[in-house]
């Protein structure tokens, strides 16, 4: 708790990183790469296993020291040029994929150690407080291997938030848990942290997880960020296919420009901003496509190979000119095999880049 | 065991075990490691500097009449020793863990009481059994009516033979828990498929489950051997000229200080070939699959005569490496017992051994835990080196250390002008030598029940890499320190060469106070002090058992 409050106005408090990098003997992991968190945001580095993001949130948190670049938080320069103040001085909450409660203390010792140059009445009104929050108070005396996951990661969100940290990293906190208590614990966990208004940076793999918890995400690959912003502006705009396809399962069609547009099977689509020549990717979600009966002779037809009923939706395998693609139908459609329907698309979501422009 | 396995599963991918931040502040760590090693491992690197003296007419002398002998009696027991160690604890290994008959789960933990037993307290009892005056041959001459000793033959005790005999007695358990743990590792689906190829128990034994635990029986054998270059209690007293019984006569009765150390020297070139051995089988080991779980092994059900021959097999080892000697030790010292243990600087002894062992167990376990935190948080390869150096004491003889101790202290203490020579502190560096590595292994793997993200957990809410330790470190290993510091203060209450060497003036131990009256031919009245080492050397092995009853198959599960 330092002089940080006057220096607030002058300069952007949370969480800054410039030009960061990092290697593990020599194998870089992290590449230039800038980030910020503003105050009260809850941001999610995105990306498949081996991206960087974990190293991203340990450099954040000072466990790791960063070959380049400068790490400041809320003002104060903690990482690069010279400086680095270790995670003990950051204030700053880390939640872990395996809890890390500690076994030889109970739920309260646990939440306590954090906060214990706190006098004793605070220290123990400041435990049963955040116990509350987290709706563990009747555990507090239990030991942590008596405790299920889901519980466990409510003493470790208690036990990270106890000292009032300027930033929350969360590594993956809900893979630990099994799916139908994961939806439930992420969504107490993001009314806990939102009703606590701390600043979060989030790591995790899965994208429906980064799109339900965070005000803007990150998605990240061979250590550097990809493309930044709101959820529904990565799903709906993405900036190559690598990103299209993190957000969901996507058809890829190649092709080449001529006249502004390119050919696919289902007909040319335009494909702004690209030279006539040029080689092109096109990503299709399977919702883009919407099947209806054969009415007119210029549909393009597309030949049902499989379908499948997946409860909410339908996945329909289809053959059009050669080219196998995957029609995802809400309802209980189930056509036959060999069946042939129309197909038209929906344009917001089919997305055109140049080829090889990342893979 | 099985918890460290379960901490690993709940930890993070592998990648960053260490913890990167130090990389600017935790010199202090690697820099306390590396001057805390080197002092450790001082004594060693002045015992080897001394293959480059030149020699005088002194090791001219000793190298044409008894260094053939040494080397000579020196093979010769470690080939016995290591012949006798790998029959009977391999054997009894197998037997105990694959083959069910009675009273084989009591046998499982008693194979290991002879470790209790120092081979020198053996050595004198079968001694005062066995001997020409002793009870045995007694009633053998008043049955038969023999006179003489030319009326009959019986073997010497004290020989080679007899050494031999004595540790293999002794040692033989290193081997036997070494290979009863590769045992219960093996795959059971290993054996079974053997078994479905048509190898019945005795080919499945010889062609599959030996094959795979050779590395731990290899593994046993060196430590036991280590234990066989490093005895000097029993060799001395039996009168067979070895290497630890030249240096002590070297060092004490010639007073030629550097040529003991060139026999340390020499000694020592015996010890790293074990210690090659040893590594490279335990580098083969790495490529075990083991699940830290075990499956019920199939045993084989034992009748008839199979059954009582594995009974005697797995009971004699027991019998004659603890039942017997404890036996006669107690007959002795109730015989001789309120003179014994009365006499008025008994208390005083077992005061001195308790110290001594207190002052070692508390240091060496104190040293183990910043060594092995700090290669901990900085896996370089400065501090492995460090570590390494630290822990090749334990591989080394007492004597050899004593040599290497008192050489530079005795020079140190010159330019002080203090006399540091016989002082307590001196020998509880030397035990810190020697021991060290025993306390170490035991802390550095406990310290793997602390996840990197505990670790991580707790800088992050405040504490130091200090601070880490004491709140975190320390109380989740509290047990494992503990039975480490057991450990040495054992081993230390056992230990005779360098306590012979080093002792303070007029100082005695337990275990000293033994071997003196021992060698006054005062058999009786030295067990009661023998008795006290035995009794303080089951602890460990209770310690042990109980980890070996918690692991037994099936019950693990």
């Amino acid at each position: 708790m330092t002089d940080e409050n006057h220096d607030m106005a002058t300069c952007p408090a949370g969480l800054r990183m410039e030009g960061v990098s990092h290697a593990y003997g020599g194998t870089p992991v992290v590449r230039d790469l800038d980030l910020s968190v503003a105050p009260g945001e809850l941001v999610c580095l995105l990306g498949p296993s081996g991206c960087g993001k974990t190293t991203t949130l340990r450099i954040a948190a000072g466990l790791e020291r960063p070959a380049e670049g400068r790490v400041t938080l809320n003002c104060r320069p903690v990482s690069g040029r010279g400086t680095h103040v270790p995670p003990e001085l950051r204030h700053v909450g880390f939640l872990f994929q395996d809890y890390a409660l500690f076994p030889h203390l109970t739920v309260a010792g646990n939440v306590a150690f954090g906060i214990d140059s706190l006098p004793r009445a605070e220290r123990r009104a400041r435990v049963a407080e955040m116990l509350a929050q987290v709706g563990m108070g009747a555990h507090a005396e239990a030991w942590p291997h008596q405790l299920s996951g889901g519980q466990q990661q409510r003493v470790a969100l208690a036990r990270a938030l106890a000292p009032r940290p300027r930033l929350m990293l969360l590594d993956e906190p809900f893979s630990g848990l099994d799916k139908r208590l994961r939806d439930q614990v992420r969504d107490e966990t993001l009314q806990v942290l939102k009703a606590s208004g701390v600043s979060t940076l989030m790591v995790t793999h899965d994208p429906e997880e980064a799109m339900f918890m965070a005000d803007r995400i990150a998605v990240m690959r061979d250590g550097r960020i990809v493309q930044e912003g709101r959820p529904d502006v990565l799903y709906n705009s993405p900036a190559d296919p690598f990103v299209a396809a993190f957000f969901g399962e996507v058809n890829l069609l190649e092709g080449r420009v001529e006249g502004g547009t390119v050919a696919t099977p289902l007909g040319p689509w335009a494909a702004p901003g690209l030279a006539d020549g040029a080689a092109c990717e096109v990503v299709i979600r399977p919702e883009a496509l919407c099947l209806a009966a054969v009415a007119d002779a210029s549909d393009a037809v597309a030949e049902v190979v499989a379908a499948r009923m997946l409860g909410r939706t339908s996945l329909i395998h289809l053959r059009v000119g050669g080219h196998h693609l995957h029609a995802r139908v809400p309802g209980r459609v189930l056509p036959v095999p060999g069946a042939l329907l129309a197909v038209t698309l929906d344009p917001t979501q089919v997305h055109v880049f140049p080829a090889g422009g990342a893979k | 065991m099985a918890d460290i396995d379960i901490a690993e599963t709940f930890t993070a991918p592998p990648r960053p075990t260490t913890l990167g931040w130090m990389a600017g502040r935790g010199v202090g760590w690697t820099a306390v490691a590396i001057v805390v090693a080197a002092l450790v491992g001082a004594p060693v690197v002045v015992v080897a500097a001394h293959l480059l003296v030149p020699s005088g007419e002194v090791w001219a002398h000793l190298a044409d009449t008894v260094l053939g002998l040494y080397i000579a009696n020196s093979l010769w027991l470690m080939a016995g020793v290591g012949a006798g160690v790998i029959v009977g604890g391999v054997g009894a290994a197998w037997l105990v863990t694959m083959c069910r008959f009675p009273g084989s789960h009591m046998l499982e933990w008693a194979l290991l009481l002879p470790m209790a037993m120092p081979a020198y307290v053996v050595a004198y009892t079968y001694t005062g059994l066995l001997d020409f005056a002793g009870p045995v041959q007694s009633g053998l001459r008043a049955l038969f009516g023999w006179s003489s000793a030319r009326d009959y033959w019986f073997p010497e005790v004290r020989s080679l033979g007899g050494a031999v005999a004595v540790m293999v007695l002794v040692l033989y358990p290193y081997v036997y828990m070494l290979a009863r743990a590769a045992f219960l590792e093996q795959s059971v689906c290993v054996l079974e498929a053997s078994r479905t190829l048509g190898r019945g128990a005795w080919r499945g034994f010889f062609q599959v489950a030996l094959p795979l635990a050779r590395p731990a029986v290899v593994a046993g054998t060196a430590l036991a051997l280590m234990e066989t270059l490093n005895d000097f209690g029993t060799v001395h007293y039996f009168a067979v000229d070895t290497f630890t019984t030249g240096i002590y006569r070297t060092w004490l009765g010639l007073r030629q200080p550097a040529v003991a150390a060139q026999l340390g020297a020499l000694l020592m070139m015996f010890v790293l070939a074990l210690v090659l051995v040893e590594r490279a089988s335990r580098g083969a080991r790495k490529y075990h699959h083991t699940t830290g779980r075990y499956r019920r092994l199939p045993r084989y059900r034992l009748h008839g005569w199979g059954c009582i021959a594995a009974q005697a097999f797995c009971l004699l080892p027991v019998v004659l490496g603890f039942g017997l000697p404890a036996g006669v030790l107690a007959a002795w010292a109730v015989e001789t017992g309120a003179e014994a243990m009365f006499a008025a600087d008994f208390l005083t002894i077992v005061g001195n051994s308790f110290l001594l062992a207190s002052i070692a167990a508390v240091l060496a376990v104190a040293v183990a835990l910043v060594l092995a935190y700090a290669q901990r948080l900085h896996p370089t390869r400065p501090t492995r080196a460090a570590v390494r150096l630290a822990s090749l004491g334990y591989a080394v003889p007492g004597s050899v250390i004593a040599v290497g101790t008192l050489l530079p202290l005795a020079q140190l203490g010159q330019a002080l002008g203090v006399m540091l020579i016989g002082t307590v502190a001196a020998l509880a560096y030397a035990y810190l030598v020697r021991f060290l590595a025993v306390s170490f292994g035991s802390v550095e793997s406990s310290l793997g029940k602390v996840t990197a993200s505990m670790e991580a957990a707790s800088r992050t809410l405040g504490l130091g890499a200090w601070g880490t330790l004491r709140r975190v470190h320390v109380p989740i290993i509290r047990g494992s320190l503990l039975s480490a510091g057991l450990l040495v203060f054992v081993d230390v209450m056992k230990e005779l060469p360098a306590t012979l060497i080093m002792r303070p003036f007029n100082f005695d131990t337990l275990a000293v106070r033994t071997f003196s009256l021992a060698g006054d031919e005062r058999l009786a009245e030295a067990a009661a002090p023998a008795l006290a080492i035995v009794l303080v050397g089951l602890a460990p092995v209770i310690l042990l058992s109980r980890a070996i009853a918690r692991s037994r198959p099936g019950s693990a599960e």
